[in-house]
């Protein structure tokens, strides 16, 4: 096994490019759990930990420019206001030690349907900036999970940042798991009204073979919003229309029995967290939102 | 005084490369705690632990810390499949690895013994033929680095051929189900319904058919119990070091360090006496350490490479290497009159053992004998059994048999006082076993048995606040609610229960078994103040039995500077550290060996000086403060100018009273030496509409007999509380029931609380003392374990209005998707 | 099979012949004779192998030994001078907060820098930040006795004086 330490974003690119098959690494979190107990054994590890601008973020116009490292404690204690549904993700990242080191880009990289930064991407809206030597691609979130722990990456590309659309309005962001903390999402949900443009966008995890949205969902809620008046008047979609939501989050699924929840659960409980979520969001909106501790 | 870095041990570190390693090596082996308290410390006191230094610097080395120049690693290849016929093993490519030292199969086996286990040997040290479980054991490496081991055990090709998986009662016990161990001789044999039933005991007691007639209610519930792993936090590890006498000295973290002994020897064909044993430092062990794991292996390679081998398991494959608490099927009937007294219990109680037969036998006999509960009952049918299947194997883990038992009877409780319609801990007050009851075995209970009191105390306890998670000012903390840092509640759904449960753990070895320990214990003058050491063999686990040992010294023998030695197989065995049994048994030992110094102590000083003192010829003559004092307060001398140069030595065994074995038809006899009592109240809040669960509270009372060290006391009631608070709500090794194989063993899948999933644990200690035990004290450990997950699960039936049958209960069950 | 070097606990140090996918976790362990970092479960879900890795507080399995090149590294036994005991090491004796112990140094490191970024922690902030560090024996009870002894001593010692 070679260990490659390359020192510049430049020299990575370009070790990635003579070595497609190189791992990248960076937290750790998902690549070393692999080596420690030999279910990969690459010929090549490709260490990005010395390449200093993938830990930093950056305003770019209407979205945030996050580097691929930028640990997730920094994004729930730095990036609360502009990327509120990822702080929440971020939060809920297995532990204080895993947020530490742990990143988007490691989540994306893997593209596991459980990644907890997905379902906030989704739906504030992203484009994966995918690098190689032959040039920078925008790949749009929507077009980047292609299947379980698939994703659209060229062999020769690597993550160098993820560019997420500024919040402009109240994002949420929920997950079941079956303790506490340090838990793998058994399925998770998140939300973000987007009130410059009047619309929704979610994104579901753990309930998919990929993460996903609930695009029938977000249609109906938007019209829904729409034919209301709600933008214009505060007023809360009515309660028949917010159930009519979940449902349609739950019917987007297509989740699997597993060993960390059935698939009937899976399905029912991403209805009520988008029922839940859709009601704090839409209290924040009317900037009446309590005050939460603990969440980001 | 001896100095214990002396001796052999040294010859394992000289090569170490770092003085730090170094220092570590030599500090955590094989060291020795010493304490000054001043004249304090001794029992009833909350003295600090001896090993807490070491163990918050790092210093402390367990089993996996231990280091020797050109050690080699050892690793294991274990069984893809749960049940197969073994045609071929080649291990020709793993052997050509550069870098490997031995790969052994069953074949390379030394010994005619070639299998082992704790009461019946029909565990291969190497599979031979037949895979029986998944993960079973099938080829050992040596090599120079982990790495190469690995990567040379995944060459090893093994070719089988499937065979039918038995994964529960029916297909085990079919009349053409495959038998899992052929030719059976042990002594439960001739005595089971099915040659893969390991041991059945029947309870009968009273006329069931007359006291059911009397019954004016009954309920009837079937109830299951799912696999719960000890996940001891210090994986199986240790290391074997080749002696010049063609023995070996093994380095080892287990609970019985004797009886790990008795089973290696034989199959490494080596007489017990070249087999030396040292306790390494324990990472937990919860009854997963009472069986063997790696120690033979590592022998096996020593001995072939020549060189040390070191084996740690990583956490895949901990799952693997120990056995589990047996998951189980419990069908119970309940009657009672309509002012609310028990008239009689039926009960079959179905324990999964597994693979091999560890400790099944004994668990059986628990949960048979225990599986009434703390009630008085005259009337009792009782059927418990343990099977053989292709399930991986269990045997001890904390609360024994007892737990499963308590989750079931204490469910039909419930259902029975809401069918009487009492008030659910008024009935069991009403039917609560005291001293003077008797047992479904006919036993009386001849000590303290405060069962309605221990209810009662959780139940004046004040309760915690509602909606917890309101911060002020309209805010939310959310790590107040179920889903914690989740964020899936900001209050919605919620809803709060409240249970109790209360329950019976036997302490100590059972049915006949000699339980003995065994105490060394020296008192000598050094630097002109008298000073103890002991010196026992007793697995320090984590529970705090050195600390203990040292407090009993002091007590008995009025000196402050007390030494505790490392346990190994130079002094006799202490029985294993398991059953809530050792401040009992050892600690009985060890107070035993105390006296005989003092009165060897006393005897030494009448010679000297009792001719010109006449205060030596009195009675009640007591060492104190470094001195012997007589009854009045009159001091007679100091004890280290009683010693002078000569040491004061004892070696004694000690045993509580005997037992005797269960019927094998009616299941009565008195068949325990002690009964200790938990009762706990659970608070819950439960996210209903998605099934998650915070406990809020869990309160626990809990006779003690008396309080040896209250602060550990109530560590151990606290711990015990949280492994049953786990097995109710997420803990669970989940088997698949087509092909027996492990679904989740990892920490990723399988759950253990975090201090989030955990809360406030207010606890009352009772201290009744029993006459019949050391200082009057009751084992402490198990008991806490069994009340806490029905009482959880009271709480979450509460919250829910559901009728939870199982356990752990898992969000799917609450939400009915 | 490389060299690396790192400071352990203020003190230069240099690991050889390492292999490439080996961890952080095991280099402090085997090969520089740190074994205080435990290793429970080597897939970053018990955190008694915490470290603090410049500052931070991480799991020291899930870092390639390649990683810490030149970084500096904190472990129990750098918690306090030898001979010494921290705030924290003395509480969590003094509090009952150890048994088996097996899970008591990444409790320390990560209790260690949380009194450090907050001296005064309410108990859902201890909770919080020990979320990631399993116990099996202690039902944590004892363990957050002993965080909320050692802040109440950490602040009512003077600062210089801080082990």
């Amino acid at each position: 096994m070679e260990f490659l330490r390359p020192a510049s974003w430049e020299e990575a690119l370009a070790v990635k490019a003579e070595h497609p098959d190189a791992v990248p690494l960076a937290g750790g979190t998902d690549v070393m759990v692999e080596l420690n107990f030999g279910h990969r054994r690459p010929e090549r590890l490709l260490d990005l930990g010395r390449i200093t601008e993938l830990g930093e973020w950056e305003s770019d116009g209407p979205a945030v420019r996050l580097g691929a490292s930028v640990p997730y404690t920094r994004i729930m204690e730095a990036l609360r206001s502009e990327l509120p549904g990822l702080a929440l993700a971020a939060h809920t990242v297995a532990s204080p030690q895993i947020r530490n080191r742990g990143g988007v880009g490691g989540n994306l990289g893997t593209a596991s349907p459980a990644g907890d930064a997905h379902p906030a991407l989704l739906a504030s809206g992203a484009e994966v900036e995918a690098v190689s030597t032959r040039g920078t691609r925008l790949i749009p979130i929507d077009d980047f999970y292609l299947g379980p722990k698939r994703n659209a990456l060229a062999p020769d590309e690597l993550i160098r940042a993820v560019r997420v659309r500024r919040a402009g309005g109240p994002q949420q962001f929920a997950k079941v798991g079956t303790r506490n903390a340090m838990v793998i999402a058994v399925c998770a949900f998140g939300l973000a009204l987007h009130p410059e443009s009047r619309t929704v966008r979610t994104g579901i995890g753990s309930a998919a073979p990929t993460p996903v949205r609930a695009r029938e969902a977000e249609e109906f809620l938007t019209g829904v919003l729409e034919e209301e008046r709600c933008w214009d008047t505060g007023r809360p979609p009515p309660p028949s229309a917010a159930r009519r939501f979940a449902d349609l989050c739950s019917a987007a699924c297509s989740p699997i029995d597993d060993v960390r929840g059935t698939a009937a659960y899976r399905r029912r409980a991403v209805g009520v967290l988008a029922r839940r979520t859709l009601g704090w969001a839409w209290q924040e909106h009317r900037g009446s939102a309590r005050v939460t501790e603990g969440a980001a | 005084m001896t100095d214990l870095t002396e001796g052999h041990v040294p010859s394992v570190i000289p090569g170490v490369r770092s003085e730090a390693a170094r220092r570590a090596a030599v500090l955590g082996l094989p060291t020795r705690f010493t304490q000054r308290a001043g004249n304090v410390g001794g029992v009833g006191e909350s003295v600090p632990r001896p090993d807490g230094v070491l163990k918050v610097t790092g210093e402390f080395a367990y089993s996996s810390d231990l280091w020797h120049e050109h050690m080699l690693w050892g690793h294991l290849l274990r069984s893809t499949t749960a049940h197969a016929e073994i045609l071929s093993v080649d291990v020709s490519e793993a052997l050509a690895t550069p870098g490997v030292h031995a790969v052994l199969t069953y074949d390379d086996l030394p010994a005619e013994v070639r299998h082992y286990g704790l009461e019946i040997q029909d565990t291969p040290v190497l599979a031979h033929r037949r895979i029986r479980h998944h993960g079973e054991p099938i080829a050992a490496v040596a090599a120079d680095h982990p790495e190469i081991a690995r990567r040379a055990a995944e060459k090893i090709k093994v070719e089988y051929r499937e065979l039918p998986v038995l994964t529960d009662e029916k297909s085990a016990t079919a009349p053409d189900a495959t038998v899992l161990h052929e030719d059976r001789t042990d002594h439960h044999a001739p005595h089971v319904p099915h040659p893969n039933v390991v041991h059945r005991q029947p309870i009968v007691r009273g006329d069931v058919e007359r006291a059911a007639a009397r019954a004016d209610f009954v309920v009837r519930g079937e109830y299951e119990f799912g696999m719960q792993d000890q996940a001891f936090l210090g994986t199986e590890s240790g290391m074997a070091v080749p002696a010049e006498d063609g023995g070996v000295d093994l380095y080892v973290a287990t609970q019985w360090l004797h009886a790990d002994r008795r089973q290696i020897a034989p199959v490494l064909g080596l007489p017990e006496e070249k087999v030396r044993m040292t306790l390494a430092g324990v990472g937990g062990a919860f009854g997963g350490r009472e069986d063997l794991s790696m120690q033979i292996h590592a022998c096996l390679l020593a001995l072939r490479t020549g060189r040390p081998v070191k084996m740690v398991y990583n956490r895949y494959e901990s799952f693997f290497g120990h056995v589990h608490r047996h998951p189980a099927r419990l069908v119970y009937e309940h009657g009672a009159t309509k002012d609310g007294r028990l008239t009689h219990v039926r009960a079959r109680i179905v324990l999964d053992g597994g693979a091999y037969a560890s400790s099944s036998p004994a668990v059986v006999g628990n949960a048979a004998s225990l599986s009434v509960g703390p009630y008085e009952v005259d009337a009792v049918e009782v059927e418990a059994l343990a099977l053989y299947t292709n399930n991986p194997p269990c045997g001890a883990m904390r609360g024994f048999g007892a737990v499963q038992a308590c989750f079931a009877y204490e469910a039909q409780m419930d259902r029975l006082a809401d069918a009487v319609g009492m008030d659910r801990v008024d009935f069991r007050r009403l039917n609560a076993m005291s001293q003077g009851s008797v047992m479904p075995t006919g036993q009386v209970v001849d000590s303290p048995a405060p069962v309605a009191e221990l209810l009662h105390r959780v139940r004046e306890l004040p309760l915690p606040a509602e909606r917890p998670w309101e911060s002020g000012g309209g805010g939310v903390d959310v790590r107040a609610l179920p889903g914690g840092l989740s964020n899936t509640s900001h209050g919605e759904g919620v809803v709060r229960g409240v249970g109790y449960a209360v329950g019976i753990k036997n302490v100590g070895f059972s049915e006949g078994f000699d339980d003995y320990s065994t105490a060394r214990v020296r008192l000598e003058a050094a630097g002109g103040e008298a000073v103890a050491s002991v010196h026992t063999a007793m697995a320090e686990v984590g529970q705090g039995g050195v600390t203990v040992h040292a407090q009993i010294a002091r007590t008995e023998l009025g000196v402050t500077g007390v030494t505790v030695r490392p346990a190994d197989t130079r002094v006799g065995s202490a029985g294993s550290t398991s059953a809530s049994r050792q401040t009992y048994v050892t600690g009985g030992a060890v107070k035993r060996a105390c006296e005989l110094v003092r009165e060897r102590v006393l005897e030494l000083g009448r010679a000297r000086f009792g001719a010109a003192q006449p205060g030596w010829s009195s009675e009640g003559l007591r060492l104190e403060g470094g001195k012997v004092v007589a009854g009045d307060g009159t001091v007679l001398a100091g004890l280290a100018e009683i010693l002078g140069d000569e040491a004061v030595e004892v070696e004694t065994e000690w045993r509580h009273r005997p037992t005797e074995p269960f019927d094998r038809v009616t299941g009565q006899g008195d068949g325990h030496v002690q009964y200790s009592f938990a009762a706990h109240r659970a608070v819950v809040d439960v996210d209903v509409e998605l099934g998650l669960v915070k406990v809020v509270e869990l309160a626990c009372a809990q006779d003690v007999g008396k309080a040896v060290n209250p602060l550990a006391v109530v560590g151990q009631i606290q711990g015990g509380s949280t492994q049953g608070l786990g097995v109710a709500l997420m803990e669970e090794i989940v088997v698949d029931r087509t092909t027996g194989l492990v679904r989740n063993p990892s920490f990723t899948d399988y759950l253990i609380p975090t201090i989030l999933d955990t809360p406030p644990m207010p606890v009352e200690v009772l201290e009744l003392a029993d006459d019949n035990a050391p200082y009057g004290l009751r084992g402490v450990g198990e008991a806490p374990t069994l009340s806490s997950t029905p009482a959880i699960l009271a709480a979450v039936r509460a919250a829910t209005g559901l009728d939870l049958r199982r356990t752990p209960v898992r969000p799917e069950h609450l939400t009915g998707g | 099979m490389m060299r690396v070097r790192l400071t352990v606990n203020g003190r230069p140090r240099e690991a050889d012949d390492v292999w490439e996918g080996e961890s952080l976790l095991y280099v402090l362990r085997e090969r520089m004779g740190l074994p205080g970092s435990k290793n429970a479960c080597e897939q970053g879900e018990c955190g008694s192998c915490t470290v603090r890795l410049d500052g931070v507080p991480v799991c020291a399995c899930l870092v390639a030994a390649g990683q810490a090149e030149g970084r500096e590294v904190v472990t129990v036994e750098g918690l306090a001078p030898e001979g010494e005991l921290s705030a924290v090491q003395k509480a969590f004796i003094d509090a009952g907060a150890v048994q088996c112990g097996f899970c008591t140094p990444g409790l320390l490191v990560a209790a260690d820098e949380l009194l450090d970024r907050e001296p005064k922690p309410a108990d859902a902030d201890i909770r919080e930040a020990l979320s990631g560090n399993l116990c099996r024996c202690t039902g944590y009870e004892k363990i957050m006795d002993a965080v909320r002894l050692a802040a109440a001593r950490r602040s009512a010692e003077p600062e210089g004086d801080r082990a």
